[in-house]
């Protein structure tokens, strides 16, 4: 929308932040979590329907693709949970100094990470997809 | 001296929605986001453990009731928590008032049939 009046400043002013970037990923990750649902479903029809559909949906988490996509909702269920726990933190009304916000915000990424892998060592400890 | 000041403060507000429910959408956003953190993780440990359950051994797990009930809660929180958070970015980006109204109504389509076709499977497969 173009305009006359002089604009507040907006993200290109600002040098890039750890607090923003985080900001920004709640709601990536949230709109990828959102999509990644259709894969829950499938998942939960598929063993309503039968064996035969079952596999196929397995077939597909099986595959590169679907492990490509497997690792990237499993790291923003890992990121969503622990940063919307911070979320949920500073609406009780705790966590506001810059200080703390980037104490949970590294607590958060090294968490959500952490959380990632522990999944996945999980998933090729018991010899991977298949 | 004009109509409208005439007007009682109540008359001026009438029909610009409700008072009283205006923070409603923050609560449940946070009530379900509260559900979802016990449910996810719960969630994770029943996906890890189907990775290697074949199709009878995946059923089983769901015959079970606590699975079933948790599994049942889980969707219907996640569905209801994406259909809020997602109403929130297009309120904030979408700024044609047809596509905005466009996708927010179909984010509610989804996300509604999107719960029942997960309920319903839940069902199925415990009782089937």
């Amino acid at each position: 929308m173009a305009t006359e009046r002089p604009l507040s400043p907006h993200l290109q002013i600002y040098r890039w932040q750890l607090t923003m970037t985080l900001s920004i990923l709640h709601r990536a990750t949230g709109i990828a979590l959102a999509a990644g649902t259709i894969l829950v479903i499938a998942l939960l029809l598929a063993l309503a329907a039968g064996p035969g559909p079952y596999a196929a949906v397995r077939g597909f988490c099986a595959s590169g693709p679907g492990t490509f996509l497997l690792i990237g909702w499993s790291w923003s269920l890992c990121f969503h949970l622990c940063n919307g726990i911070r979320h949920l933190a500073w609406d009780a009304g705790w966590g506001f100094t810059i200080p703390r916000a980037y104490l949970t915000g590294w607590t958060v990424v090294v968490a959500s990470l952490l959380m990632t892998a522990s999944i996945w060592m999980c998933v090729y400890a018991q010899g991977g997809m298949r | 001296m004009s109509a409208a000041d005439l007007q009682t403060p109540l008359k001026r507000v009438r029909g610009l929605g409700s008072a009283k429910d205006g923070t409603r959408h923050f609560v449940v956003q946070r009530v379900t986001a509260l559900a979802l953190i016990p449910l996810c993780v719960w969630a994770i440990f029943l996906a890890l453990s189907l990775v290697h359950a074949d199709y009878s051994a995946a059923r089983a797990m769901l015959h079970h009731p606590f699975a079933a009930v948790w599994l049942a809660a889980f969707v219907i929180a996640a569905f209801w928590h994406a259909q809020l958070g997602l109403q929130v970015v297009i309120e904030d980006y979408v700024h044609t008032r047809w596509l905005e109204v466009l996708a927010q109504v179909a984010v509610k389509f989804f996300c509604a049939a999107g719960a029942l076709v997960s309920l319903f499977a839940i069902v199925r497969t415990v009782l089937g």
